[in-house]
């Protein structure tokens, strides 16, 4: 008798909470938000996990969406890549989440998209990455090459002259293909093979002083010689490091980064790095009104006044912007219908300019080109005019040359050939 | 208005007067000075295309102005700023909410202005490189023997025939040794391009065995270029001359990166050669003690700011104290409960090492903190001009070796010494001869552990401060403790220094990557072939 009555307690308790929860649901608009608290990655992953939560603080202020409050489900994938593909999972099976932003790692992104495409759900991803890629879930806020490392050759071979090249990068996915490119790109500019110095470091690389003492050597042939740098996270540290203890300036042999923006920088002593570069689309320096608001926005928000802002925070506040519009345009969370309304939409960007989502689901932004200064910022010393369209398959890769992505109907295809005039459906 | 201004002027004593005056006709003199090339760059200098800039770089370095020289040398400091509206070059400086600025010509003040209404003189790589060559163009001349030999070896790269009239009317007033060197280089290299085919065999004769890179790239162009052919021989002598001293150089740098490594991972690896060596401790958290080692660093320079150049010298002592204790406390809380009980240990101590990194993550956040290098460990040591040292480098190899010594005289010379070894070796007969073994074992856990932490101060000056420093390192140290016999410091040093220079003679060929590899492939082939490393503990404790 007892017994019973405590089951049908337990089940009364039970169905209540559960009761709540939907309620809850009902009353807000979920968003996920799957960066990586802890591990390795959590240094770069922790400030845009902020950026996310004050980004939705703001909107509820501004009276929510489609007259609901945003709620943030936030969980920790712990730098660890099939534990995202989990995470992803349950935020939208389980939290009920309409939309996640995340990931850092083009590891990560690639663990989270086969669950994204099944359970057709929608992702926005906001780091610099390799390309090769258009799914028809995932929307891609960061750069793709032909927006940051082609431009940035471009500035070398132009406007400083140099003749001779070292692509070092961090051993995986993104430097590797990027180098590709970029080995393409060079050669199709007529640069010899001799010119060309590749070099991979595993992650974490720390004792960089027989690889400079190389990229010396191989600056002493006479030619303008500069490195290309792909080199991801901490390993960054104490290669530039190790350059200033060599001796070389950024006159000598400049540096340009695609993976060191004003957080990398904001944990070492810059002085010796002065003049090096770095490629991105947007950076904490830019003289622009949206900008200024931002940056005291994040400021009122982490309640600290040295936090520096970055490239892929950036992203993220394009991506949510252009999420919270294509809502509003579809008039529902649901995932096919922001899905269409998207594809259009143009929201202003932080360097004064808009930002518009194309039809391969990446967007139009401005290409910077910046000169780190001692106080760990960048002077933007070159910048395109206008806005390049992200592309998502390289021109310059013999595999990709003739693959478009229009994600519009009636095409919607992310992989189409326009040689065979097939699509293949292998969109990652 | 010249009425008003002469009524406010008579208010005011006589030597506000005298210094206006002063002031006035002080600034008369400069202009009178000042010509028009000058005025004209001051001009181009508030502009914002960096090609104008250039312009006036190259205004400047004409100029004879008596400020041209120190224009120069401001901007590429970066301290100019121009006013946005006035357009006046002025030097400012960040107070709170904005800048106070002064005119950078006359040094007039001209108080403080708004964040946004100055902004820098920017400068890229191109302008940099062009105001060094102006400014050594100016600085040739200068009085410090330092400062001309800086400015020459900034032109070598630069030189061309017309530069040749001024370097020899220096030759004939240059006193000091060490510039009259580099002059009589510069004064050859000029002379390659000299029509007459005899200077320039003796210019090539002049520039043999010299080490500049500005020489072997124009005297290899001549070997393919020169219209003669005696020119073309004697060049390709010089070359060959010059290319076998760059490859004793290169190996004698291999060498010296091998041994920076191989003390790096000796520094890393002592404190575990005691905890793991002599305690038989698998303990995962070695790691996260040397973190500990250098986010102490870290704490140490906030407490001084304003004496970072003795901060390191605090932060030894004080890394070894922190690490240590946090060494006694994982010991007398986790680790003697589980002696004898190896794998439990391992687990155990795993989950410490991940509650630190997460603890570290939440006190100072996730993010990598600055350590600064003091004035006295940064720069190199040069030999030659492609052969120097890094300072940081040789000073870590000093410490380490120091270390050692010290810990060394520990282990034999002091009673803690004696005892830690007795209960190594037999711990029993050491408890019946009255030896507190649980007391040497804490002792003995919080040297290795306190070691670590010194090892930690070092590692902040060459790599990341973050959380997960420590898991870059704990792999290596637990390679370099087997490999050289466990329980044998010795063993540690050689072990740390062969592989160090192993992978340094292998990374130009094989890659970082592979050569990590070949290292690790070949301590799993020694381990099989001598399972007690290179240096086995002998007698009675090898069986133990």
């Amino acid at each position: 008798m007892k017994l019973k009555k405590l089951v049908s307690g337990i089940a009364l308790t039970l169905s209540a909470s559960m009761m709540t929860t939907t309620a809850l649901a009902e009353d807000t608009i979920k968003v996920g938000v799957l960066h990586s608290l802890s591990g390795t990655m959590a240094i770069s992953e922790t400030t845009l996990k902020d950026t996310m939560l004050m980004l939705i603080e703001e909107q509820n202020k501004k009276g929510g969406l489609l007259g609901k409050q945003l709620e943030a489900v936030v969980v920790d994938p712990a730098s660890n890549w099939p534990l995202f593909a989990e995470k992803a999972r349950e935020l939208i099976e389980k939290e009920k989440v309409d939309a996640i932003f995340g990931s850092w790692t083009s590891v990560s992104r690639k663990s989270v998209l086969p669950v994204i495409e099944e359970l057709d759900s929608v992702f926005f991803y906001p780091v610099q990455y390799e390309g090769e890629e258009s799914s028809k879930n995932v929307f891609y806020t960061g750069a793709a090459p032909n927006q940051q490392a082609v431009p940035a050759v471009d500035y070398l071979m132009n406007e400083l002259g140099v003749e001779r090249w070292v692509l070092a990068g961090t051993d995986y996915v993104y430097p590797r293909t990027t180098n590709k490119i970029l080995e393409a790109y060079l050669k199709a500019k007529g640069v010899a093979d001799e010119d060309i110095m590749i070099n991979y470091t595993p992650f974490g690389h720390s004792d960089w002083q027989s690889i400079v003492a190389d990229v010396k050597k191989f600056g002493a042939a006479g030619k303008k010689t500069a490195v290309v740098s792909t080199i991801n996270g901490d390993a960054n540290v104490p290669f530039y490091k190790e350059l200033g203890n060599q001796g070389i300036s950024s006159e000598d042999i400049p540096v340009v980064a695609f993976s060191v923006g004003e957080e990398e920088l904001s944990g070492i002593d810059t002085k010796p790095l002065v003049g090096h570069l770095a490629a991105w689309n947007y950076f904490m320096s830019v003289d622009a009104e949206a900008n200024d608001e931002f940056i005291e926005a994040w400021h009122k928000y982490i309640g600290n006044e040295d936090r520096v802002t970055n490239d892929p925070m950036e992203a993220h506040y394009i991506g949510f912007n252009m999420w919270v519009e294509a809502v509003k345009k579809a008039g529902t969370t649901d995932a096919p219908a922001v899905q269409d309304a998207i594809i259009g939409v143009a929201v202003p960007n932080l360097t004064g300019g808009l930002a518009t989502m194309a039809p391969n689901h990446h967007i139009t932004k401005p290409v910077l080109i910046g000169e780190i200064q001692d106080d760990g910022q960048f002077e933007v010393v070159w910048k395109t005019n206008g806005t390049v369209l992200g592309d998502a398959w390289s021109d310059f890769l013999p595999g990709s040359k003739d693959l478009i992505s229009d994600w519009r109907a009636p095409l919607a295809c992310g992989n189409y050939n326009v040689k065979t005039a097939k699509c293949s459906g292998q969109n990652f | 208005m010249a009425t008003v201004m002469a009524t406010t002027l008579c208010r005011y004593p006589a030597w506000v007067l005298i210094t206006l005056l002063a002031l006035v006709s002080g600034m008369l003199s400069t202009a009178a000075h000042a010509d028009s090339s000058f005025d004209q760059s001051m001009k181009l200098l508030a502009e914002k295309s960096f090609k104008k800039k250039a312009e006036a770089v190259q205004l400047l370095a004409t100029s004879n102005h008596e400020k041209s020289l120190e224009m120069l040398q401001a901007m590429s400091r970066g301290d100019l700023y121009y006013h946005k509206k006035t357009k006046a070059i002025v030097y400012a400086e960040k107070v709170d909410g904005g800048y106070q600025i002064k005119d950078a010509l006359t040094g007039e003040d001209l108080g403080k202005v708004g964040k946004r209404k100055v902004k820098k003189v920017a400068i890229n790589n191109k302008l940099r490189s062009k105001l060094t060559q102006a400014m050594a163009s100016k600085q040739l001349g200068a009085d410090s023997a330092e400062v001309r030999l800086q400015a020459l070896e900034s032109m070598l790269s630069d030189i061309s025939a017309d530069s040749l009239p001024i370097l020899q009317g220096r030759q004939k007033l240059e006193e000091d040794k060490d510039v009259a060197e580099v002059l009589a280089v510069a004064v050859a290299l000029a002379q390659l391009e000299d029509k007459d085919e005899a200077v320039r065999v003796k210019a090539l004769k002049a520039l043999d065995g010299s080490l500049y890179p500005a020489v072997r790239i124009k005297v290899t162009k001549l070997v393919e270029k020169d219209s003669s052919k005696v020119v073309q021989k004697a060049a390709a002598k010089v070359v060959k001359t010059i290319e076998s001293r760059v490859d004793l150089f290169g190996n004698l740098e291999t060498l010296f990166f091998g041994i920076s490594l191989g003390s790096v991972l000796i520094l890393a690896a002592i404190g575990l050669a005691i905890t793991f060596g002599v305690m038989g401790v698998i303990n995962m958290a070695h790691g996260e003690l040397i973190m500990i080692g250098a986010y102490t660093t870290y704490v140490v320079q906030l407490l001084m700011p304003n004496s970072i150049e003795y901060s390191l010298l605090v932060a030894v002592p004080a890394a070894f104290v922190v690490s240590g204790l946090v060494g006694i406390a994982i010991e007398r809380g986790v680790i003697r409960h589980l002696y004898g009980r190896s794998l439990e240990t391992l687990l155990a101590t795993f989950g410490i090492s991940l509650i630190l990194q997460q603890a570290v993550r939440t006190i100072f956040s996730p993010l990598n903190r600055s350590v600064e290098t003091p004035q006295w460990m940064s720069g190199t040591w040069e030999i030659n001009s492609i052969f120097s040292l890094t300072l940081n480098r040789l000073y870590i190899i000093a410490f380490c070796l120091l270390v050692f010594f010290v810990l060394h005289m520990i282990l034999k010379r002091t009673r803690l010494g004696l005892q830690v070894r007795a209960v190594s070796q037999n711990r029993q007969m050491a408890r019946a001869m009255g030896v507190r073994s649980e007391w040497v074992d804490a002792m003995t856990f919080g040297l290795g552990s306190g070691i670590a932490g010194v090892a930690g101060v070092a590692l902040s000056q060459l790599t990341n401060v973050g959380p997960n420093l420590g898991q870059a390192y704990i792999i290596d140290s637990f390679m370099v403790v087997v490999f050289g016999g466990v329980g044998n410091l010795w063993g540690t040093v050689v072990a740390g220094f062969s592989l160090g220079i192993a992978n340094k003679v292998m990374e130009p060929w094989a890659g970082a990557v592979l050569a990590k590899i070949l290292v690790l492939v070949f301590i799993i082939l020694f381990i099989q072939k001598r399972p007690r490393g290179l240096f086995p503990q002998k007698g009675r404790a090898a069986e133990g």
